[in-house]
């Protein structure tokens, strides 16, 4: 009787502030487009609050992913901090260090397991674009292999830095969650822009520099 | 000095290998380092380094690292490879270097695993680098490349960025996985 | 054409006994969370009990060594700490003591003050992660968070010390980038003192007063006094097994040895902890004891800390000039320059050498020869990650798997410096 009673009511509301001549085929349509909404918005707020990375922590960068879910940046405030180490389980594949020429082969089989829709985070200078390691078993940046959405720049970036990236992420996810990677192609390719202060404190070594 | 005695027993015992102790750097005003490499020809590796790890007055008990130099453009190097052998006694605290020299095309070490067993992973390592085989070693195969890798990185012939192994990978799909 | 890399074993490793036909083979890594990152291991199983164990390692080979013969003393540095990053800035001191005996250099009184206490600190570092984390691979998540939030106030300190949290590249070839900040020893004093001992004795009581933890612990992993100095193990592995070896006590370097000031200072007091169980237990147990003494080191070496230059002399030439001499002079700035530029500054004598420290996990040693030129020839790393993972199997063998993270954790195994 209760959804019954709330579909009337909804029938009854859209009748009101309908234009005149619309019918009850109006008010259907009507329905289906909040209805419609209520998925794009509602899953996808659900969606955006609750993405489950997968730590692909392979160096530096996998102690401050660390550190980013341990009690000082604590990413469970942003709803990500149920990190699964299967991929199976995952939304969200956070790179998280270099990635050596044995790796990733690994690397590309774990992405492919993970179900869609689904979202990578390059996270730090190695991952990106191989870092300092131009050597010759460092895969000079993953996104040659696989489809990037969010670069973190640092090496290794801040926690504060990560959880940009996240949050940068979660706007997609808001605007169009539920498009697949196929869809999206080679990535979104977005970056992060580190926080400019005016005025940073310089070390004693520098001090004459002022 | 304990190092002094060890390389005094090493000579008596192997008076015919003619073994000389030289510092490993002399600085350039005059000083010599205080640490000690022997030269020791390769086919008497395995007895030298069985009578450094049992003699009382040696007692290396502990091959604390095993490496490699490729001497290729190095100034007045004679051989190419040198191995190196980083001992260690805890009984007497001293340090002493050994250095086998081989060479191209078919540098062949004896190992020493039967002497120390933490020689097996660098014995892997060095093998893996530079491509010296080590005869009687247990499991010699790539350590830290893949196996099916075809060059010996740390070779000074090879370049710093590789010969395109970087990029050179198979794009996994769904369907290939 | 592409080529497509063999993970596989050669068949030629594994064994299979055909008589056991219920073994059964497993892979285990390499992205596990138990693996620490990136190590694989191939298990034979009969049922639960692990009877044949290969370690496949590589998976984060990043070519550190080949990297430092095209780099100069100084910039190596960078590459060097991202090689322990549990606790960076050791390595840097490691590396560049090694510079420092190959350049034939003895550092002034107050550099080596500060690099004990930075020693110290990236012990700490270590530590607190590696007794953390041992609660984390025993499913317990709360011990690793008590252990994260101190190194976070660690990682504070090395922020306000070089701008960077993680990553300080602080010292150079006879010295330091810059000297201590204002009031940072007071920081780092008060860490040492009101932080980190409630800390600890939070993180025991919660863990060895548990029944669950100390004997998943206990008896697992156990390697023996005589095989641990075969295998070349070091450090707190090797001192859980009564190896009673410490670079610090035995071959002293910086406030460890007596007399550093050159005016008779005496050595920083400090006992090392040795156990002889050689188990699990007994590694932990060890890594407990060094943070406290640790922390009593700092203690010293900050009261201790002398005045004077960080770098050798003022003119010397190997470092680099004061930062104010470069920015307002001249020939502060050309003198910079020459130091900096590719064909001139101070060069190494033609030669070899080795220096070695006592870090967190062992013998952090630098093998390097130089052929005189601005780069080193050759930058071998002793890593004691690497030499002490070999006997990983010898002591999973026997046990079930669920061992093998807490044996794992134990071993303390930093993939970056096992790999390189």
């Amino acid at each position: 009787m209760a959804a019954r009673g709330v579909q009337v009511e909804l029938t009854r509301t859209v009748e009101l502030t309908s234009a005149p001549g619309g019918g009850s085929e109006f008010a259907l349509s009507r329905l289906d487009y909040l209805i419609d909404q209520l998925k794009r918005h509602g899953i996808n707020w659900a969606r955006r609050h609750s993405l489950w990375p997968m730590p692909f922590a392979t160096a530096c960068c996998g102690i401050e992913l660390m550190a980013t879910g341990a009690s000082r940046y604590d990413i469970a405030r942003f709803g990500a901090e149920a990190m699964r180490f299967s991929p199976r389980q995952c939304d969200v594949l956070i790179v998280a260090g270099r990635v050596a020429m044995k790796m990733m082969p690994v690397l590309q089989k774990i992405y492919i397991q993970m179900p869609e829709p689904k979202w990578v985070i390059s996270m730090g200078a190695c991952a990106s674009t191989g870092g300092v390691f131009d050597t010759y078993a460092v895969v000079q940046g993953v996104d040659q292999f696989l489809p990037v959405d969010v670069y973190v720049p640092g090496c290794p970036p801040r926690p504060e830095t990560l959880l940009e990236g996240l949050m940068r992420l979660q706007q997609v996810v808001a605007e169009d969650g539920v498009r697949s990677s196929r869809e999206r192609g080679r990535g979104l390719r977005l970056t992060v822009q580190p926080p400019r202060t005016d005025r940073v404190e310089l070390g004693p070594g520098f001090r004459g520099s002022e | 000095m304990a190092t002094a005695e060890a390389i005094r027993a090493l000579q008596d015992r192997f008076p015919e290998l003619n073994l000389i102790a030289r510092p490993l750097v002399t600085y350039a005003d005059g000083r010599a380092s205080d640490q000690l490499w022997i030269r020791v020809p390769p086919e008497h590796l395995h007895d030298v380094a069985r009578f450094l790890h049992d003699d009382p007055r040696t007692r290396f008990e502990q091959l604390c690292d095993l490496t490699c130099v490729d001497y290729l453009n190095y100034p007045d190097a004679a051989d190419r490879f040198g191995v190196i052998y980083a001992l260690l006694s805890l009984t007497h605290n001293h340090r002493l270097w050994l250095k086998v020299f081989v060479n191209d095309p078919e540098p062949m070490v004896p190992s020493v695993t039967s002497v120390w067993r933490g020689a097996e992973w660098p014995e892997r390592e060095v093998y893996d680098m530079f491509g010296i085989r080590f005869a009687g070693h247990p499991d010699l195969r790539r350590i830290l490349m893949p196996q099916n890798f075809r060059d010996y990185p740390l070779r000074k012939d090879y370049p710093l960025t590789g010969e395109g192994e970087r990029e050179d990978f198979e794009l996994v799909t769904r369907e290939s996985a | 054409m592409p080529v497509s890399y063999d993970l596989g074993l050669e068949p030629t490793t594994l064994e299979r006994d055909e008589s056991h036909e219920d073994h059964w083979t497993l892979n285990y890594g390499p992205q596990h969370p138990a693996t620490h990152t990136t190590l694989r291991l191939v298990l034979e199983l009969d049922g639960e009990r692990i009877i044949g164990c290969i370690p496949d390692i590589g998976f984060l080979h990043s070519g550190f060594e080949k990297l430092g013969e095209h780099l100069d003393y100084n910039q190596y540095v960078v590459v060097v700490e991202r090689m322990n990053y549990i606790c960076p800035v050791s390595n840097d001191i490691a590396w560049h003591m090694a510079c420092e005996k190959l350049f034939g250099l003895e550092i002034t009184p107050r550099c080596k003050a500060i690099r004990t206490i930075l020693a110290e600190l990236g012990r700490l570092q270590d530590h607190l992660l590696n007794i953390g984390v041992a609660g984390l691979d025993l499913g317990g998540f709360t011990a690793f968070l008590y252990g994260f939030n101190e190194r976070e106030l660690i990682n504070d300190l090395v922020e306000q010390l070089s701008g960077i949290r993680f990553h300080p590249s602080y010292t150079r070839v006879g010295g330091l980038a810059y000297d201590l900040p204002p009031g940072w020893t007071a920081r780092a004093l008060d860490l040492v003192q009101n932080r980190i001992p409630p800390a600890l004795r939070d993180v025991e009581t919660l863990l060895l007063r548990n029944r669950i933890f100390i004997e998943r612990l206990k008896g697992v992993g156990v390697i023996s006094h005589d095989d641990a100095i075969n295998w070349s193990l070091t450090g707190p592995v090797a001192r859980a097994s009564g190896v009673k070896r410490d670079l610090r006590k035995d071959e002293p370097y910086l406030c460890y040895a007596d007399n550093w000031d050159g005016r008779g200072a005496p050595a920083v007091q400090f006992k090392v902890p040795i156990a002889y169980g050689g188990d699990a237990y007994a590694r932990f147990l060890v890594r407990v004891e060094e943070i406290r003494q640790s922390c009593s080191i700092i203690e010293q070496a900050v009261a201790m800390l002398p005045e004077g230059p960080i770098n050798v002399t003022a003119n010397a030439e190997v470092t680099l000039p004061n930062k104010d001499e470069v920015y307002f002079s001249i020939e502060g700035l050309i003198h910079h320059f020459e130091k900096i530029m590719t064909n001139r500054g101070h060069c190494p004598p033609v030669g070899e050498a080795y220096f070695a420290n006592e870090t967190a996990n062992g013998e952090l040693g630098y093998y390097l020869a130089s052929d005189g030129g601005k780069a080193p020839y050759r930058a071998r790393c002793r890593p004691p990650s690497f030499i002490n993972y070999q006997v990983f199997p010898k002591l999973v063998i026997g046990h079930q798997i669920s061992d093998i993270p807490a044996v794992l954790n134990s071993l303390n195994i930093i993939a970056a410096e096992l790999d390189r």
